[in-house]
C-alpha cells in the first residue's frame, strides 16, 4: 500500500506536503531533528460477571503527537484535533525546546520498507460485536463448568485497531495498522465455608478473531484460571529467605523483564542512572543465559512492524552465554551516545513521549530436561505462574509475584503454596541460573508494561530454569 | 471542538437528549478535560517540556435493563451522534441485568460551596518560573552531599481541568480542578552501588506548594540514607511502616472494601461489617467533602454527592464504599464513591481515604523498637486482598535499640492483612494530607521479613 492510500491520507485527507510543512514548523526554532505521530485508536470491551453480560463497550480517540529534540533536550505537545491550525499550533509549542535560528535543511519524506507481522485481513474490532459477546459467554460457561467448587467467573475481551502514521525530519515516512486483542478470566473456588481462592488466565495477540477458536479457544483460558484457583485451596504458607528456585517455562520469563530488560533501556544508561550503567561486555548472568528481546516474532502481543517512532523493529540481543551485549534503543539515546537503533521506541498514545521499551522478551532454549531440573533439586520451591513484577533499575533491585507455585522436595512437586514476592538484585540474579531446558515457551498474550505512567502491551517466554539461590518472601 | 468549558454542560445534556430520543429508557454523560504542563531539568538543563490539552465524551445507555457505552475525543455533532448509535446498538447485545439502573433521583445532588478545588491562576504560572522550580529542586538536591552524583531530575507539572456530568433522571454538574507539583529523583552514589528515593510537594495551587530547594533536600536525603544497605537474615520482627508506606497499606484495605469485590465475596472483609477486624484505636475515614484536598468533589461519578463515610471506627468494620449498583446488589445504600474514567459501568473509586493519627510521634515510636524493621518504600503487587496474604518487596532501615541503626534492602516483608490489622502496636500522631491516601506512622508488632 501506498502513503496515498493508507488511512491517514484517505480518511483525512493528509499529504506528504502537509507532514513536511509540519515539521518545517516543528523545527522553526532551531531543533536538530522533529517527528510527528498520528494515531486512530478504536477500542471495544465485553465484561461478563455472574453470567451476565454486564458492560459492553467502545469507542474512539484521535490525535497527534509533535515532538521536537534540540540537544538532549525533548519539546513536545499534542492535540486531539487533525485541523492543519491545531497541527501547527502543537509544532510551534514543541518548537520552543529550541531557540536559535532554523538550522535543519528540509528531506523529502520516502516510504519506509513494507512487511507486515500480522497479516489480519479483519481485525477482531471489525467483526461483528455479538460474535465476540458469544466468544467471551464461552469462557464463563467452561469455567464454571471445570468444577463445582468454583463460585465466582468474570471474563473480560478487549480489542483495538490502531492507525498509527509517523513522519520524521530525517526522512521517514511509516504507517500501520495494528491489531490487537485479549481474553482474561478470573475464577473464585472455595471449599463450603472455606475461604476463596483465586486463579487467572488469559491471552490473544495480534490476529483474527479466529484465533480464539482455533488456537486457544475460551475454554482453554477458563479451565487453566479455573484450574488454578481449585490448586490453590490445599496452598500452604510459602517458605521465607534464600530457596533453590525453578522457574516453569512461559509467563515466569517476567523475570528477565525485569531482572534485565528495564534496566537495558537505553534511557537510563544515557542517563547513567541504572545498575547496568557501563558493564557491556561484562558477565551478568550464567553462561547459561541468552536473552533476546525480538518484536518482530508474527502476530505476538509485543510485536510491531515499526515502532513508534518509525523504524522496523528488530531481534536484539541483549546478553550472550551471560554476557551483556546491548541496549534498547529509541531515537533521542541512538542520537545521543551514537547508537544504531534497534526499534525499541514506543508510546502509549500519540499524548506520550516515546522511550526505550521492550517488545518480546525471552531466553533461549538450553540443553536440560525439565523434569531432570525438578528432580535434581533436592529442597525448594517451583514457580509456574506469576502475577506481575516491578523493578527499581537504580539499585538493580526486583521483584515479582508468584501465583502458583509448589514445594519440590527430594525432587518431586509436592504441596502448593500460597502467594509469595521474589526478590533479587538485576546483574545479580542471573548468575545462580545452573541449569536451562530444552522447552522454551512464549507466554499466551497478557503483559502489560508500565514505565513512567505509560502502558505498552509486551510478550516474554522463558525455558525451565533453575536458580540456585533467590529470597522467597513467604511467612513459613 | 474550540467550545469553552462553560459550553460543555449544555453539550452533555443534549447528548442526554439524544440518547433517550434514539431509544435510550436512561443515559449517562461524563465530558472530561484537562490543560496538562510538565517540565523536567536534568543536570541543570530542561530534559522535556510537554504541554497540551484533550477533551473527551463518554456515554452510558441502559434499554431497559441492558447497557451499552461509547466514548469519543471528537466532540463534533457528528462525533457525538456516532457515540449515541454506538452506545444504543451495544445495548441490544449485552444481557438483562436486574439491579443495573441509574442512582434514584433523591440520591442525586452536589455539595454547595465552594470546595477549593480550582484557582485559574495554576493555568497560568510562567513558563520559566515552572522551569526554574524544577532546576531549584534538583540543584538543592545535588548540592546537598557529594554522595549525591546523578539525577533524574527535578520537575514541575501543572495540571488544569474540568469534569461535568450529566443524566437522564435531570442530574447535571460541573466542577473545574487544579494542582501543581515539585518533584526532585536524585541518586546517591557509595561504592559503585547506586539508591535513588524521591520527593514531592502537590497543592492546588504555586503559593501552597513547598519550597522547591526543600523539596530536593528531602529528596537528596531519602537517597542519602539508602547507601550501603544490606540485606537481613530472615526473621519475625517488628515493622514499622513510614506515613508514605502506611498509605499503600491503606491502599490494600480500600480494595478489600470496594463493594464489587463484597458482593463477588472476594475480599477477606466480605461478611464481616459490624466485626472487630483491627485494633481498637483504628479509626479510617473516607471523606469526599473536605475543601482544597486532593480526593474531594461535589458529586462523584454517577452525580451522587460525595460524603464522610467511617469505614473501619475503633477497631469495627463499619461500612463498605458502594456506587449505586454495588448498593443494590448488597441491599445498602451507595456512599457516593462511583468512579469511572469517561464511560462504561462505574466502579469505586475513595474521597480522602485516611486513617485518623493516633497520639505517639513516629520517634517515639522508633524508639520503642528493640530490633526491628522501618520500611520506606515497597515494591511489587505481591497483595491478594481475596485471601489477605501480603507479601511484597522492602527497603528501609534497620532499628536496633530503639535507633534507625542501617540501611538493608532486597528483602521481603510477609503477613496477612487480617493480622496486620489485629497486630498493629502504634500509630503515629504525624497524619498529612498529601494525596488523597493519607496515613501517620504505623508499628504492626511482628511480620516475617525474608533476607539471607
Amino acid at each position: 500500500m501506498s502513503f496515498a492510500d493508507s488511512f491517514f491520507a484517505a480518511k483525512f485527507g493528509i499529504t506528504t506536503r502537509d507532514l513536511e510543512g509540519y515539521l518545517s514548523v516543528a523545527l522553526d526554532r532551531g531543533g536538530d531533528y522533529a517527528d510527528l505521530y498520528f494515531e486512530y485508536l478504536a477500542t471495544s470491551s465485553i465484561s461478563i460477571d455472574e453470567s451476565i453480560v454486564k458492560s459492553a463497550t467502545q469507542g474512539v480517540s484521535l490525535g497527534v503527537g509533535v515532538r521536537v529534540i534540540s540537544g538532549e533536550r525533548t519539546g513536545y505537545a499534542y492535540s486531539d484535533d487533525l485541523s492543519p491550525e491545531k497541527i501547527r499550533h502543537a509544532a510551534q509549542v514543541a518548537a520552543l525546546i529550541a531557540s536559535a535560528p532554523a538550522k535543519v535543511g528540509k528531506v523529502p519524506l520516502h516510504e519506509g520498507a513494507k512487511r507486515n507481522l500480522y497479516p489480519v485481513l479483519t481485525a477482531p474490532s471489525e467483526t461483528a460485536f455479538r460474535e465476540r459477546v458469544e466468544l467471551t459467554q464461552r469462557a464463563d460457561k467452561a469455567a464454571r463448568a471445570y468444577d463445582p467448587r468454583i463460585f465466582q467467573v468474570q471474563v473480560v475481551y478487549a480489542d483495538n485497531l490502531r492507525q498509527v502514521l509517523v513522519a520524521t525530519s530525517d526522512g521517514v515516512l511509516n504507517f500501520d495498522r495494528q491489531p490487537l486483542a485479549r481474553m482474561s478470566v478470573f475464577a473464585l473456588a472455595r471449599e463450603t465455608g472455606g475461604i476463596p481462592q483465586q486463579g487467572h488466565a488469559g491471552g490473544g495477540g495480534r490476529y483474527e478473531l479466529d484465533f480464539f477458536r482455533t488456537e486457544r479457544t475460551p475454554e482453554h483460558f477458563a479451565r487453566e484460571a479455573a484450574r488454578q484457583a481449585i490448586v490453590q485451596l490445599d496452598a500452604v504458607e510459602a517458605p521465607a529467605g534464600e530457596q533453590t528456585v525453578v522457574l516453569g517455562p512461559g509467563w515466569p520469563g517476567v523475570l528477565l523483564h525485569e531482572a534485565v530488560g528495564h534496566g537495558l533501556e537505553a534511557d537510563f544508561n544515557r542517563k547513567g542512572v541504572s545498575a547496568f550503567s557501563g558493564r557491556i561486555g561484562q558477565q551478568v548472568a550464567s553462561p547459561l543465559c541468552t536473552v533476546i528481546d525480538d518484536g518482530t516474532l508474527g502476530g505476538r502481543r509485543g510485536s510491531l512492524n515499526v515502532d513508534d517512532e518509525g523504524n522496523e523493529t528488530q531481534s536484539n540481543v541483549l546478553i550472550e552465554k551471560g554476557i551483556l551485549r546491548g541496549y534498547l534503543q529509541d531515537k533521542l539515546s541512538s542520537r545521543v551516545t551514537g547508537a544504531t537503533a534497534t526499534g525499541n521506541g514506543r508510546r502509549e498514545s500519540y499524548e506520550h513521549i516515546p522511550m526505550p521499551r521492550m517488545t518480546n522478551t525471552f531466553m533461549l532454549a538450553g540443553e536440560s530436561d525439565p523434569e531432570e531440573i525438578i528432580r535434581s533439586v533436592p529442597r525448594g520451591l517451583y514457580c509456574a505462574n506469576f502475577g506481575g513484577g516491578q523493578v527499581d533499575i537504580t539499585s538493580g533491585n526486583f521483584v515479582f509475584s508468584a501465583s502458583e507455585s509448589y514445594l519440590i522436595e527430594d525432587g518431586r512437586l509436592t504441596r502448593p503454596v500460597r502467594n509469595a514476592t521474589l526478590i533479587g538484585n538485576g546483574p545479580e540474579a542471573m548468575k545462580f541460573v545452573s541449569m536451562v531446558g530444552n522447552d522454551l515457551k512464549l507466554d499466551e498474550g497478557v503483559g502489560v508494561c508500565g514505565k513512567e505512567g505509560q502502558s505498552v502491551p509486551v510478550g516474554v517466554g522463558i525455558p525451565t530454569v533453575r536458580i540456585d539461590r533467590m529470597t522467597v518472601g513467604g511467612t513459613a | 471542538m474550540s467550545a469553552t468549558f462553560d459550553q460543555l454542560p449544555e453539550l452533555a445534556a443534549e447528548t442526554i437528549r439524544q440518547a433517550l430520543a434514539a431509544g435510550a429508557t436512561d443515559a449517562e454523560c461524563t465530558i472530561s478535560e484537562g490543560d496538562e504542563f510538565s517540565v523536567n531539568v536534568r543536570m541543570g538543563e530542561v530534559d522535556t517540556l510537554k504541554e497540551a490539552g484533550s477533551r473527551g465524551a463518554g456515554l452510558r445507555v441502559l434499554i431497559g435493563k441492558r447497557m451499552g457505552a461509547s466514548y469519543t475525543s471528537d466532540l463534533t455533532p457528528d462525533g457525538i451522534g456516532q457515540m449515541v448509535r454506538s452506545a444504543i446498538d451495544l445495548a441490544g447485545l449485552t444481557t438483562e441485568d436486574p439491579h443495573a439502573g441509574l442512582p434514584d433521583a433523591d440520591a442525586l445532588g452536589s455539595l454547595k460551596g465552594d470546595l477549593q478545588l480550582y484557582y485559574a491562576e495554576t493555568a497560568s504560572i510562567p513558563t520559566e518560573e515552572k522551569i526554574d522550580a524544577a532546576r531549584r529542586a534538583e540543584a538543592a538536591a545535588l548540592a546537598l552531599d557529594k554522595r549525591i552524583t546523578n539525577s533524574e531530575g527535578g520537575s514541575f507539572d501543572s495540571n488544569v481541568g474540568g469534569r461535568v456530568f450529566a443524566n437522564s433522571r435531570g442530574f447535571l454538574g460541573a466542577y473545574r480542578s487544579s494542582y501543581c507539583s515539585i518533584t526532585a529523583v536524585p541518586i546517591a552514589t557509595l561504592d559503585g552501588a547506586m539508591e535513588r528515593d524521591y520527593w514531592f510537594s502537590l497543592a492546588r495551587r504555586r503559593s501552597e506548594l513547598e519550597d522547591a530547594e526543600s523539596v530536593g533536600r528531602k529528596a537528596a536525603e531519602r537517597s542519602l540514607r539508602r547507601l550501603g544497605a544490606i540485606k537481613v537474615e530472615t526473621q519475625k520482627v517488628p515493622v514499622v511502616f513510614e506515613p508514605r508506606m502506611a498509605r499503600s497499606l491503606l491502599g490494600n484495605i480500600f480494595e478489600a472494601v470496594d463493594g464489587r469485590s463484597i458482593y463477588r465475596d472476594a475480599s477477606f472483609l466480605a461478611g464481616k461489617l459490624g466485626e472487630k477486624i483491627a485494633v481498637d484505636n483504628f479509626t479510617l475515614i473516607d471523606d469526599g467533602t473536605i475543601p482544597g484536598l486532593f480526593g474531594t468533589s461535589p458529586f462523584d461519578d454517577e452525580g451522587v454527592p460525595t460524603r464522610r463515610t467511617p469505614v473501619i471506627e475503633n477497631g469495627v468494620l463499619k461500612n463498605y464504599l458502594l456506587n449505586s449498583y454495588t448498593a443494590r446488589k448488597l441491599g445498602m445504600k451507595t456512599t457516593g464513591n462511583a468512579s469511572r474514567g469517561i464511560t462504561g459501568n462505574a466502579g469505586i473509586g475513595h474521597g480522602n481515604f485516611y486513617l485518623e493519627a493516633g497520639t505517639r510521634s513516629p520517634e517515639e515510636i522508633i524508639r520503642g523498637v528493640k530490633n526491628g524493621f522501618y520500611v520506606t518504600e515497597l515494591i511489587g503487587s505481591g497483595v491478594n486482598t481475596v485471601t489477605g496474604d501480603y507479601s511484597r518487596g522492602a527497603v528501609g532501615i534497620w532499628i536496633r535499640d530503639g535507633e534507625l541503626a542501617f540501611p538493608v534492602s532486597e528483602v521481603t516483608i510477609a503477613g496477612t492483612l487480617q493480622e496486620m490489622l489485629t497486630g498493629i502496636a502504634e500509630i503515629g500522631n504525624d497524619l498529612e494530607f498529601r494525596g488523597s491516601v493519607s496515613a501517620p506512622t504505623i508499628k504492626i508488632g511482628e511480620m516475617t521479613v525474608a533476607g539471607r
